[in-house]
């Protein structure tokens, strides 16, 4: 069994902005158990000489040319808004979050 | 609530300090990192409106892909390589998963166990000329995030904000992020160590031509990390992470402080806290900012939606062959070229003008002349503001100053007065001269009608010259600069009021 705690999901979730009850907890608790124990298994298959995939597609150095494109206008920005002046957009404060 | 400060040379006494940087570097790409939006931080954008420098990706919209600006990838190589840095053979970008408004992705685009760049090292040069080198961990690629203004409270600071307003240009703009490796052995020098290694860092970017590297403009940001150890012992100390350093000396006083601050905190039996720091320039003391996060709590994964890069060992080597040269040997080049002395050489790189100097010189002012602008007028009135004098005036203004002073057009004494009106932002130095006036009389009957009544009203003054003691014709040179109000050039006033007091 892995060691995924209550307070594991709980600092999780406050990191995912998700609030939970103490029922979701619980059953989170055993469910993210599973599939890290599920992803375990597969680690033991894989030794170190396998190195793990992130991109399947064998490519690399897809880039672009620096050449400026499009633009949205103002009024395609603000569209979907909640709050703005026009020239910017409004969110309420956030306290002691600044990266 | 003000900190208590331990006497710096007891701090270090007691502990010894150990110092990391974070340099932010902004890449003047044309276009941002992961799409063609344009990039602020290039010179054609600099004064677009809010908001006006967005594509779906900087919005972070659904569906909008990033692509990598090849360029930028160009321009992070040649960056590392004059960091002394290997080259990655092959590398991918990651996310750096956190909630907050400025990065409305949720997400930066980052890159963390595979930096492009690592291992380097940049050689700095301290002003007794010891030479000091250090270490670079890594030079990885980012994007930068959104500008967040802070509306209400009383300083535009976060704290005490009712709502924050955002503005997405800088969104998306390709970033370098260097780290060092723990700098020890710094001592007494750390506060100057740290000034110096970023000025290295801006010389550096500033000789390859990718980036304005304007730490005013936040084109270059500062990071300071600090520990304390005490002495003889082995473990490292907490540290904290010093953000919003934004010019060499506030980079310089931070570290000053965090020593002793810190030295206060542990000599009184307390401990550091592991946490972000602001820095601020006003009242020269740093105050905490959040908790720092785990890396774990990012939780970085290797971003989908981009291909891994793997730079040719070609476009490696072509890029180091275009390298210029080293901050060190482009400084003796100058000195050599520019005939300055030791002395005056050595002010200019105290004052960290060279830069400011040598584009003054390549905009056409006379190296001298461009040294003396710089390190007299510019530096006493930087001083005064309590400001870097590279925000106060363009190289590019000062030679055209000097270029009014050498053709006649001003005095030394109405250049300076054109210098005052560029700083106060009334355009270049021909529209202050245009606007206020301020051009030399040249008018030779008018100074000859100046000099005449000088001389008409002193007739004293005029029998002493008569008599031959030509020194007593300073008052009547005095008196018709007055009625010039200075706008005349005192040596042609001299001439004149010679001739005249003898016809």
């Amino acid at each position: 069994m892995s060691e995924i705690t209550r307070d594991d999901v709980q600092h999780l979730a406050g990191l995912a902005r998700i609030a939970l009850t103490d029922d979701e907890v619980t059953s989170l608790t055993s469910e993210l158990s599973a599939i890290v124990d599920a992803i375990a298994t597969v680690s033991e298959i894989a030794g170190p000489d396998v190195p793990a995939t992130s991109h399947p597609v064998p490519l690399s150095n897809v880039m672009r040319d620096d050449v400026v494109g499009e633009t949205l206008s103002a009024e395609q920005i603000f569209a979907g808004a909640p709050s703005h002046d026009g020239e910017r957009f409004r969110v309420s404060a956030i306290l002691g979050e600044e990266q | 609530m003000k900190d208590k400060l331990m006497d710096f040379d007891e701090a270090l006494e007691r502990f010894e300090p150990v110092l990391g940087f974070e340099v932010h570097v902004e890449l003047g790409t044309r276009t941002k990192m992961f799409s063609a939006a344009p990039n602020p931080a290039h010179p054609d954008f600099h004064d677009a409106a809010p908001n006006t420098l967005v594509d779906p990706l900087s919005l972070g919209l659904p569906g909008s892909l990033p692509v990598v600006n090849a360029e930028a990838v160009r321009y992070s190589i040649s960056l590392g390589l004059a960091l002394g840095c290997e080259i990655a053979q092959s590398c991918r970008f990651a996310r750096k998963n956190y909630f907050y408004p400025d990065t409305p992705k949720n997400y930066q685009i980052s890159q963390y166990d595979e930096p492009i760049a690592f291992d380097g090292a940049v050689e700095i040069e301290l002003a007794d000329g010891r030479q000091v080198s250090i270490p670079i961990e890594r030079a990885h690629m980012e994007e930068d995030a959104g500008k967040l203004t802070h509306v209400g409270g009383s300083t535009g600071r976060i704290q005490g904000a009712e709502y924050s307003l955002v503005d997405y240009n800088r969104a998306g703009v390709p970033l370098v992020e260097i780290v060092t490796k723990p700098i020890f052995g710094a001592e007494h020098d750390a506060p100057e160590i740290a000034k110096r290694y970023v000025a290295a860092i801006r010389d550096i970017v500033l000789s390859l031509g990718i980036s304005e590297a304007r730490m005013e403009r936040g084109n270059l940001r500062c990071d300071a990390n600090v520990s304390l150890r005490p002495r003889g012992q082995e473990a490292l100390g907490t540290r904290t992470e010093t953000k919003n350093v934004n010019s060499l000396r506030s980079v310089e006083r931070a570290v000053r402080y965090e020593i002793q601050r810190q030295a206060a905190i542990l000599a009184a039996g307390g401990t550091i806290v592991q946490e972000t720091r602001h820095w601020h320039e006003d009242t020269g003391a740093t105050s905490p900012g959040r908790p720092k996060s785990d890396a774990d709590d990012y939780r970085y994964f290797p971003e989908p939606d981009l291909l891994p890069l793997a730079p040719s060992r070609a476009l490696v080597e072509e890029l180091r062959s275009q390298l210029p040269e080293q901050p060190v040997a482009h400084r003796r080049r100058l000195k050599a070229e520019w005939g300055f002395t030791d002395l005056e050489f050595q002010d200019v790189v105290n004052g960290d003008m060279l830069h400011l100097v040598e584009a003054t010189v390549v905009a056409g002012a006379a190296p001298q002349a461009a040294r003396k602008w710089w390190t007299g007028e510019i530096a006493r009135l930087a001083n005064e503001q309590g400001v870097e004098a590279s925000s106060l005036v363009e190289p590019e203004h000062v030679a055209q100053l000097q270029a009014l002073v050498d053709e006649g057009a001003l005095t030394d004494r109405l250049a300076r007065q054109v210098l005052e009106g560029v700083i106060a932002g009334e355009g270049a130095p021909a529209e202050v001269v245009e606007a206020r006036g301020l051009k030399v009389v040249t008018d030779e009957s008018a100074l000859v009608a100046a000099v005449d009544e000088a001389l008409a009203s002193q007739p004293d003054v005029l029998q002493k010259i008569r008599d031959g003691k030509v020194q007593a014709a300073g008052a009547v040179i005095g008196a018709v600069m007055k009625a010039m109000r200075g706008q005349a050039d005192a040596a042609r006033v001299r001439e004149i009021v010679l001739q005249r007091a003898v016809d």
